[in-house]
């Protein structure tokens, strides 16, 4: 040792100790390092600010009509259900994966029939939970090459997926769940907040 | 005056002699080009590795420029690509250079695929050049991924909502993962911002290194050849291979050939049918993106097609993200699935030939009915054409082990 090693009497235990050490500390360095540059990638505080709620005034929607509005970047549906419309929600159940909303997609005021708070008013994220694309609100008078017994609905383009009137997806489509429904409120009869309601704040169903 | 030639050439002499001292520049020159024996017998399918290394230049110095003149947000990023194609000097025909160039990538890299699977060059011992090769495919996608966001078009938009959707389906991780990777909770300005920079310096970096992996893999086994016999295995008293000529200038004359005759092709594209009749630059893209509404039809641009159709094919979301995957993954096992003793298609037996046909078929078919609108019948279809292709790997194991090869030469032909 006291020669540098030079003379071949190395001290192999104490190099393999070096050398251990030096990569699990280093190691242990990289990881931390690491932590940052992942961290960096995930929604900023701006981005997590400018999803806050918006408000949405439905005094114009009337029976049968939908409308869009931006929520977090994506588009929400309020749609206004005929009393018809209602009426048939009831009898989808068999074409349905999950009429009864049982995967949480949804508030627990909304976890019902309808899924809303008022029958009359559908609030959902109109977007497919198979792969992301808007579906297309169609309704029971365009019904071309979504069969005969089509009671209205959302079909997506991309994937083929359906869903009813309650956002409820069909059996034997690609998309796995219901579509999602915010938190909102009824802050009067013709303004809706959503993204917030009395019971939380400011988050979707399940995210 | 032939004082003065003479003395030019010793100036230049000891200059070389004078780098060489102090970096391997000859020695580089030889090991690469100038003595790099490569098999005397390539034929029209060994054009495609050079043109591949074109391409990537072409992308490069283009890529460079549009850099100057895009601007990388939501609010801004369709205008600028506007204002590269009608304002700037020029611009029309190093952003159509560009676009074209990406579909060319394609073409070049799977008719270089191709070539492997028609001489066994991902065999024994060239294992590792074959899955660095399957890496640059595989970082390529992802590049052309990353690029095709940038114009910010609602094709782009919602080809990205789509893809970084398939992430979402891996299962507890996954709605959290899509979040991380869009940095927002829909695709957006933030996505749109890291898109570009992964598109112009990560991808482009990694891409840069696996292509000097790839070839200096090639360069330490050498080139299989359409006979697929190891020509290191007859050399001459200096150990030259009896078989193999240097690749300079026998093989960069070659090269230019293919290096013309591919540009006026591609000048062809890019001058007179940039869009490709919406194959290589989709209609849809010429619009906006606008997040509140998707497009009536989507499709991915053609190179991805295949995979797209498989993805569909299963009516499971999970599943079919797992068989699109497994369907690009499935490549690498080649070198240890195929368990035939003959390399070259030329003395394969029946069996390959007709393997390698139906994937072919089923290949260019899944590509084309990756592009159709999903009715029962393109579904059953894409089904069909989907079992095929993986039959293709499966059963390879099989029907090479026992298939009616020729004998192989002991020299190349």
């Amino acid at each position: 040792m006291q020669d540098g090693g030079q003379s071949g009497d190395i001290d192999k235990k104490r190099r393999h100790f070096l050398t251990a050490a030096a990569t699990v500390v280093g190691g242990a360095g990289a990881l931390a390092t690491a932590i940052p540059f992942v961290s960096a990638l995930s929604p900023s505080a701006k981005t997590k600010a400018i999803g806050g709620p918006v408000e949405a005034d439905i005094s114009g929607l009337k029976p049968g009509e939908m409308q869009i509005e931006k929520w977090r970047g994506k588009p929400v549906w309020i749609l206004r259900r005929s009393e018809e419309s209602v009426a048939e929600l009831s009898g989808m159940s068999d074409m349905l994966r999950d009429p009864d909303s049982e995967v949480e997609q949804q508030p627990e005021y909304a976890k019902n029939e309808y899924r809303s708070v008022k029958p009359e008013y559908l609030v959902v994220v109109g977007l497919c939970t198979h792969l992301g694309c808007s579906p297309k609100y169609r309704t029971k008078d365009d019904s071309e090459g979504l069969g005969a017994d089509w009671k209205g609905g959302f079909f997506c383009p991309c994937h083929g997926s359906k869903f009813d009137l309650a956002g409820r997806v069909y059996k034997g489509v690609p998309a796995p769940a219901n579509l999602m429904v915010p938190k909102y409120q009824f802050i009067s009869e013709s303004i809706i907040l959503i993204g917030e309601d009395s019971v939380g704040n400011d988050a979707g169903a399940s995210s | 005056m032939s004082k003065l030639i003479n003395g030019g050439v010793k100036l230049l002499n000891n200059t070389l002699g004078w780098i060489d001292d102090r970096f391997p520049l000859t020695k580089t020159w030889n090991e690469h080009l100038a003595q790099y024996y490569a098999p005397k017998n390539f034929n029209f399918w060994y054009y495609f590795g050079s043109l591949a290394l074109l391409v990537l230049v072409i992308q490069f110095v283009t890529g460079i420029w549009l850099t100057m003149y895009y601007k990388p947000s939501a609010e801004h990023a369709f205008a600028s690509v506007e204002y590269i194609m009608r304002d700037v000097e020029w611009g029309w025909w190093i952003r159509y250079m560009h676009s074209t160039g990406a579909s060319a990538f394609f073409i070049v890299i799977y008719l270089h695929m191709f070539r492997a699977l028609l001489y066994g060059s991902y065999k024994r011992p060239r294992e590792l050049l074959w899955l660095t090769g399957m890496f640059i495919y595989l970082i390529l996608m992802a590049e052309a991924f990353f690029g095709y966001l940038l114009p910010w078009g609602q094709m782009s938009y919602w080809g990205a909502q789509v893809i970084i959707s398939l992430f979402s389906a891996i299962p507890f991780i996954g709605p959290e993962l899509a979040e991380w990777i869009r940095g927002d909770y829909v695709v957006s300005d933030v996505t749109l911002n890291r898109f570009f920079s992964f598109h112009v310096i990560a991808v482009p970096l990694v891409l840069c290194g696996l292509v000097g992996l790839h070839i200096f893999a090639l360069h330490e086994v050498g080139s299989n050849n359409p006979d697929g016999v190891e020509i290191k295995k007859y050399k001459d008293a200096n150990g030259v291979p009896l078989d193999g000529i240097p690749f300079h200038p026998y093989y960069t004359v070659k090269d230019i050939v293919g290096v013309v005759v591919f540009l006026i092709f591609f000048c062809l594209v890019v001058f007179f049918n940039p869009e490709m009749g919406g194959y290589f630059l989709e209609h849809a893209n010429f619009i906006p993106a606008d997040p509140l509404k998707t497009p009536e039809h989507i499709a991915p641009v053609w190179y991805f097609t295949p995979f797209y159709a498989i993805l569909r094919a299963v009516p499971d979301k999970l599943g079919g993200v797992i068989a699109m995957g497994a369907s690009t993954l499935i490549f690498m096992a080649l070198p240890w699935i195929d368990r035939s003793p003959v390399k070259s298609i030329r003395y394969r037996g029946w069996k390959y030939r007709t393997a390698l046909t139906m994937f072919v078929i089923s290949f260019v078919v899944l590509g084309w009915l990756g592009m159709q609108v999903a009715t029962p019948n393109v579904t059953l279809a894409s089904r069909i054409f989907t079992v095929i292709y993986f039959l293709f790997f499966l059963l390879m194991p099989f029907y090479t082990a026992n298939d009616t090869d020729k004998p192989v030469p002991d020299r190349v032909t």
